[in-house]
Order: C-alpha cells, then sequence, then structure tokens
C-alpha cells in the first residue's frame, strides 16, 4: 500500500483530498489528513462578522464533512516532518510515512511578532478580524462603540487576502453611516504599500474609492511597535499615529511546524517551484495555499486555481512522467465595497488587474475593476459555492488559467 | 528603458531608475545612485548593500523584516540608513531589480 499524507485540512488540503480519492485505486493508495482543528471556517466570511452581516454560527462547518469516505482524518498538532525520511510526527506521538505529501497548513497571523500589540488593549480597543474570536470580539465591541478615530493597519506583506482591509475599510464606512455616527468617526488606513494596493490599475481604483468615502490613507506606514498605554501605533520611521480602535491585519507566517521541521524560510513559508508547485528541495512534496512562497496573492483562490496543476503533476509524478503542468499564479478577488456594491479583480503572475467583463468576455456578468451591483451578489453567492462545490473538488464554470479574453488593455 | 551616465559609464536602467544588469554594477555606480537618492554611502551602508546583494544574486526574495532579523543590521537601523523606503532606495543602490510586493 503507497501513502499520501495531506497536511492541513482548509481550502487547498480538501480540495486534494476529494480529488485524489476520485483519482487513486484505494487499494493501492491510502489517504490521510491531518489537520489540528475540528472546524472549516469559511474564511472570507469573517469579514462580515464584525458588522453583524453574519453572525458566527455562518461561516463554521466540520471539516470531517467534507472529507470523502475512504480517507483517514486524523485531528492533531504536527509536531514536525523529516523530509528527509518522508515521516510525519504528530504530538501525540503518532508516526505518519508517506511516499507523497502535500502541505496545505496555510498562514497564521503572528499578533507576538509585534511589541505591544498582545498588551493590555488586545482584544478591549485592538482587534484581528483574520480569526473567529477576533471577528466576533470586534462585533461585540461596535455594537456599543460611539465613535473616535478608527485605524486600520497592516503590519507585514504579504498577508492573507489582500483586499481584506480594504473591504473592512468599505464596510466600516457603511455600518458608521447607517448607525448615524459617520461624522463622529475618523478613518484611517496605515499600509506599507505605497498606496491602495501593490498594482497601478487596481491601486488607483481602489484609491479613488477610499478617497470619496473619506477615508485617510497613510502609506509607506510599516509598524515597528504599538504604544498601549497611550493607544498610538509607531512606525519604523517614527511616525505615530493615535488610534480610538484598532482593526489590525498582524504579521502573517506559516505554520510553527514548519519552522520546527526546518523546511521553511524566514517567515515560515515553504520554497516551492511558482510553476510546478513542487516544493524546491524535496521531489515527493507538493505545496499549495498559502504555505508556498509563490509570487502571488495568499488566498482560497489561488490554492483552489492551482489545485488542478497540484493534481496534475502529483498524478505525474506517481506515474514517473514529467511535470509538465504550469501554474499560471492566477488569483481572483471580489472586493466588497460598501452599500451592496461590489468589485473584481483577476489576475496571475505577469498580468495585472484590468478592467473588463468576467467571466464571460463581453458578457460577464461581473465587471472587472468596476464599482457595481452584480459583483456583490457574487460574493454573496459565493459561500454557497465554497461549502457545495468548490471544496469538494466539483467543476466550476471559471478557467484555472487566467485568460485574457474580456480584458481591456 | 534608459541609458545613463554613472561613474564615466554607461549603464541601462528602468524607468525608475533601477539597474537592468546588477552584474554592471560597481562600489562607485553605488556611490553615485547614492547621490541621487539624498544618502551619502558609509561602510554601514556597503554592508548592508552588499549582503542584499549576496541574497537577492542567490535567488532570496527579501523582505524589510527579513533584513531586520539578519546579523547586518535591525530594522531600525535599516531606516536610519535608508530613510523612507529603505528596501526600494537599498535596491536601486544595490543595482539590483525593484522589489515586488507579493500581493
Amino acid at each position: 500500500m503507497k501513502k499520501i499524507v495531506i497536511l492541513g485540512a482548509g481550502t487547498g488540503g480538501t480540495i486534494m483530498a476529494n480529488k485524489l480519492r476520485k483519482a487513486l485505486e484505494r487499494d493501492e493508495w491510502s489517504i490521510t489528513v491531518v489537520d489540528k482543528d475540528p472546524n472549516h471556517y469559511y474564511q472570507p466570511g469573517f469579514l462580515f462578522i464584525p458588522f453583524g452581516i453574519y453572525n458566527k454560527y455562518d461561516v463554521i462547518k466540520p471539516k470531517a464533512s467534507f472529507i470523502p469516505a475512504g480517507v483517514k482524518f486524523i485531528i492533531n498538532e504536527i509536531e514536525r516532518v523529516e523530509p528527509d525520511k518522508s515521516t510525519v510526527y504528530l504530538t501525540n506521538g503518532q508516526i505518519l510515512e508517506y511516499d507523497f505529501l502535500i502541505v496545505s497548513t496555510g498562514t497564521h497571523i503572528k499578533p507576538d511578532e509585534t511589541p505591544g500589540l498582545l498588551g493590555r488593549e488586545w482584544r478591549k480597543s485592538i482587534f484581528d478580524f483574520y480569526t473567529h474570536e477576533g471577528a466576533v470580539a470586534l462585533h461585540h465591541f461596535l455594537k456599543t462603540w460611539e465613535g473616535g478615530d478608527m485605524v486600520i493597519n497592516i503590519a507585514e506583506l504579504p498577508f492573507k487576502c489582500p483586499v481584506a482591509p480594504l473591504e473592512f475599510a468599505f464596510l466600516a464606512d457603511e455600518f458608521f453611516v447607517k448607525k448615524g455616527i459617520r461624522e463622529k468617526v475618523n478613518i484611517y488606513y496605515t499600509t506599507p504599500l505605497s498606496g491602495a494596493f501593490t498594482k497601478p490599475k487596481s491601486s488607483k481604483m481602489l484609491g479613488e474609492l477610499l478617497k470619496e468615502k473619506n477615508i485617510h490613507i497613510i502609506p509607506d506606514f510599516y509598524l515597528e511597535r504599538v504604544d498601549d498605554e497611550n493607544k498610538k501605533i509607531i512606525s519604523f520611521d517614527g511616525r505615530e499615529v493615535k488610534f480610538d480602535l484598532l482593526s489590525v491585519i498582524p504579521v502573517n507566517m506559516g505554520a510553527d511546524w514548519v519552522a520546527r521541521s526546518g523546511m521553511g524560510d524566514d517567515m515560515n513559508y515553504i520554497a516551492t517551484d511558482k510553476y510546478t508547485l513542487r516544493a524546491d528541495k524535496w521531489e515527493n512534496i507538493f505545496v499549495i495555499g498559502d504555505a508556498s512562497n509563490i509570487p502571488t496573492s495568499k488566498a482560497g483562490s489561488v490554492a483552489h486555481f492551482s489545485s488542478d496543476v497540484v493534481f496534475e503533476n502529483l498524478m505525474a509524478a506517481i506515474e514517473e512522467r514529467p511535470l509538465i503542468a504550469r501554474f499560471d499564479g492566477h488569483s481572483n478577488c471580489y472586493i466588497e465595497t460598501g452599500f451592496g456594491k461590489g468589485s473584481l479583480i483577476d489576475f496571475n503572475y505577469e498580468t495585472e488587474p484590468l478592467p473588463g467583463t468576467y467571466p464571460l468576455p463581453g458578457i460577464g456578468p461581473f465587471g472587472l475593476l468596476s464599482n457595481t451591483r452584480i459583483n456583490h451578489y457574487g460574493k454573496v453567492m459565493f459561500r454557497w459555492i465554497y461549502w457545495h462545490l468548490l471544496l469538494k473538488g466539483r467543476e466550476l464554470p471559471l478557467e484555472s488559467q487566467m485568460t485574457m479574453a474580456g480584458k481591456e488593455f | 528603458m534608459a541609458q545613463k551616465v554613472y561613474a564615466g559609464k554607461t549603464i541601462s536602467v528602468t524607468d525608475d531608475g533601477y539597474l537592468t544588469d546588477p552584474n554592471q554594477w560597481t562600489k562607485d555606480i553605488a556611490v553615485e545612485i547614492a547621490k541621487e537618492e539624498g544618502i551619502e554611502l558609509t561602510d554601514k551602508h556597503f554592508a548592508v548593500i552588499e549582503y542584499i546583494r549576496e541574497k537577492t544574486l542567490k535567488g532570496d526574495a527579501l523582505t524589510i523584516r527579513t533584513i531586520g532579523k539578519s546579523d547586518v543590521i535591525d530594522t531600525k537601523g535599516f531606516y536610519e540608513l535608508f530613510p523612507g523606503a529603505p528596501l526600494k532606495k537599498a535596491s536601486r543602490i544595490a543595482g539590483i531589480a525593484k522589489p515586488t510586493s507579493c500581493v
């Protein structure tokens, strides 16, 4: 019996378990999935919890319901991997040997990387919305908050879902308008980027939206520490921004077991071939989603689009064929812009987000880099698609490779 | 693409002023690019620049955080040497490509 072990049952790991179980004979290949958390979180939904649009139960389902029959699911923390021995060690003493390993343990917030962040104000006036607990705590805070300076901060690049803090700013603006306290709230957007976003066209479009909504952007702000006594954030070049409410995206890093195994870079990301998605150093390890160091967004859509390539190349490796499937870095993000509207961006390693229509050229129904109601409905419908089709590895009417058709350039 | 004369040599640079070929780089060129950025290079600057060149030419992608965690300099010091946008300025002076943030 040959063995595949999948570390992490989030978006990437779950899709791979489903695809592989369908393709591989059960009497020849065993598949084991390991994850420390029994819950599958619909992470794009965390954004909506602070504003009461989703409640805390809307984004959770048991992971086990998405793992197909014939796949062993172990809920336990990973201690370390010894890649040269093709062996995984779990903290409960269990040892798993593998012929092929798929790493899909993602990226996680590390508030302890920034001095002062986890101090007395953590979850009192400082919140993250990248965890379920953080999003729920912020929801409770916002219910009774009467206004003041709300500061949004991105502590480090790269971070998961790079449009989420912008969406947070837009939804917060709407929330305060509807609550009738918008004039009592100043919103500041502090970012280590030189503008609203990275790539020129989308940065311009999103920067203009921020301005329209009276959200003040403070660019090139690289967070050194939080002064929790005086409620200020301080950048490395000595700039200070006062806050009454700080919504922070803490430093993101790969899983701790990657560091314990000595398999990652300084940020615990595993060096991965950006085209084949195989680990640079180990021929029998593939990396899917946020856990790798490939130069594209850390986002569920990337894990989803790259799953076809990981699947093709893993099958090729099993059959000792050359790895010919190539990932193009395709990423696709809905951007909630508030008041029932949304935008959409679609890009890859080579092509920046451009205006146009998606997924059908000239028809849409979604508009790229435009601000429309239908884009918002796309995001709303996506939760259903995620739970019912995407995780199970079913075919979606979307190409995994980015296409230039429908884009204006 | 443009041509510029640094230290008596004609060098091709990008529209943002970054060298297109890191092998054309010399210390004299670095001194002149630094002047354009308003920086007078010291040995400390060169230690950082050489570290950045070595890592980048090896294929590592650098961030302000990874440089700040290195033995060469801490983040605060990096900002003091190359004020404002340390990684962008240091990369330009080091003759390597403009750093891209992978978002």
